[in-house]
């Protein structure tokens, strides 16, 4: 193993783990000030928001393929289907795309 | 007693695995493709499965391989590694608002297991989320993370094409899934979602803002706003 590459993993697996520890460790007893809470509260749905918009739109070159996929994971989420399903929905419904275009 | 405890606990930790499934499968055709990728940057098989293994995080993988191609320092690939992940301390600050007290060691640990889908699958789980829950999530998703790059540099090809391009939807149709319950439940998530949206593909698309950063303000302003501006009845449980 080349030990470059080697140090080079344990520093990016130090400065990824970091950021996921320190606040679960730190606040544990710290309570926020209330405007702060109500900010950590709301932060699950804009996290959502941004993770899912542009991404999904450019997961390939063709722009309607997101779109399609979008789409279609939104419906079968909003008539009700539960996570697993939408995915599988999803991935079907471009798999079909996928084979006719 | 005792024994109630115990089977409430592994109860948690199997709610946990079966949370934990559908990123395993999202999972899966990431993590083979970086296993190819690493081979064919050159990678051995044993700092692939390091890499994945230690740290575990899909984005920032894939950059340093293709930073190491084009021959970067190992300085400036921690550094990018850093800014891209930064935005799991927002997510870590978030979850330890509705994670239960527990022993130090144990949220340490499962905290190394926060990704964005993990995160995600947390923090719309109804109630609380205790260690058991959060190490049979972590445990799962992470366990397909590291296998599967294993299985993508050892077998040296990932799924089928078509699939391959279809199943890339996969985690984004589980991020939907998991926000839409909650948009038809309270109209102010679909503003924070809405927001944090718009505001990030203005800093990916045309202010050409790292990806890193980007999410970590899109969340940050949203949440912000919508704490000032936007008044929902659960205003009384703040005190």
């Amino acid at each position: 193993m080349n030990s470059t590459i080697v140090w080079m993993i344990i520093g990016m697996g130090l400065v990824t783990y970091i950021p996921r520890m320190l606040p679960l460790v730190v606040f544990q007893h710290v309570k926020l000030p209330p405007f702060w809470q109500g900010v950590l509260k709301n932060v699950p749905y804009a996290a959502l928001g941004a993770l899912i918009v542009p991404g999904i739109f450019f997961i390939q070159d063709d722009i309607w393929f997101g779109v399609l996929g979008f789409v279609s994971a939104l419906v079968a989420a909003w008539l009700g289907a539960n996570v697993i399903i939408v995915v599988l929905i999803s991935v079907a419904v471009l798999s079909v795309y996928a084979l006719i275009w | 007693m005792e024994t109630t405890l115990a089977a409430g606990k592994s109860s948690q930790f199997r709610q946990g695995v079966q949370a934990g499934v559908t990123i395993a499968i999202g999972y899966m055709p990431i993590a083979l493709t970086f296993g190819l990728l690493a081979k064919t940057t050159g990678l051995t098989l044993a700092e692939t499965i390091m890499m994945s293994a230690i740290v575990y995080a899909g984005a920032s993988q894939y950059i340093a391989l293709n930073l190491l191609t084009i021959g970067t320092g190992a300085f400036e690939i921690v550094l990018t590694t850093f800014i891209l992940n930064i935005r799991h301390f927002l997510m870590s600050a978030s979850l330890n608002e509705k994670a239960e007290p527990d022993v130090l060691w144990k949220k340490a640990l499962y905290a190394f297991g926060i990704t964005d889908e993990t995160f995600s699958v947390a923090a719309m789980k109804e109630g609380t989320v205790n260690s058991p829950y959060m190490f049979g999530l972590g445990l799962t998703a992470y366990g397909s993370w590291v296998i599967n790059s294993a299985i993508g540099y050892v077998v040296g090809a990932s799924l089928p094409q078509s699939l391959q391009e279809s199943m890339s939807v996969a985690l984004y149709a589980m991020f939907i899934g998991l926000l839409v319950p909650a948009l038809k439940k309270q109209r102010k998530t679909i503003l924070l979602a809405g927001m944090a949206a718009v505001i990030n593909s203005i800093c990916t698309l045309f202010l050409h803002v790292s990806k890193g950063w980007s999410v970590v303000i899109a969340t940050l302003v949203a949440a912000m706003i919508g704490q000032c501006f936007v008044k929902e009845s659960e205003e009384a449980q703040n005190e």
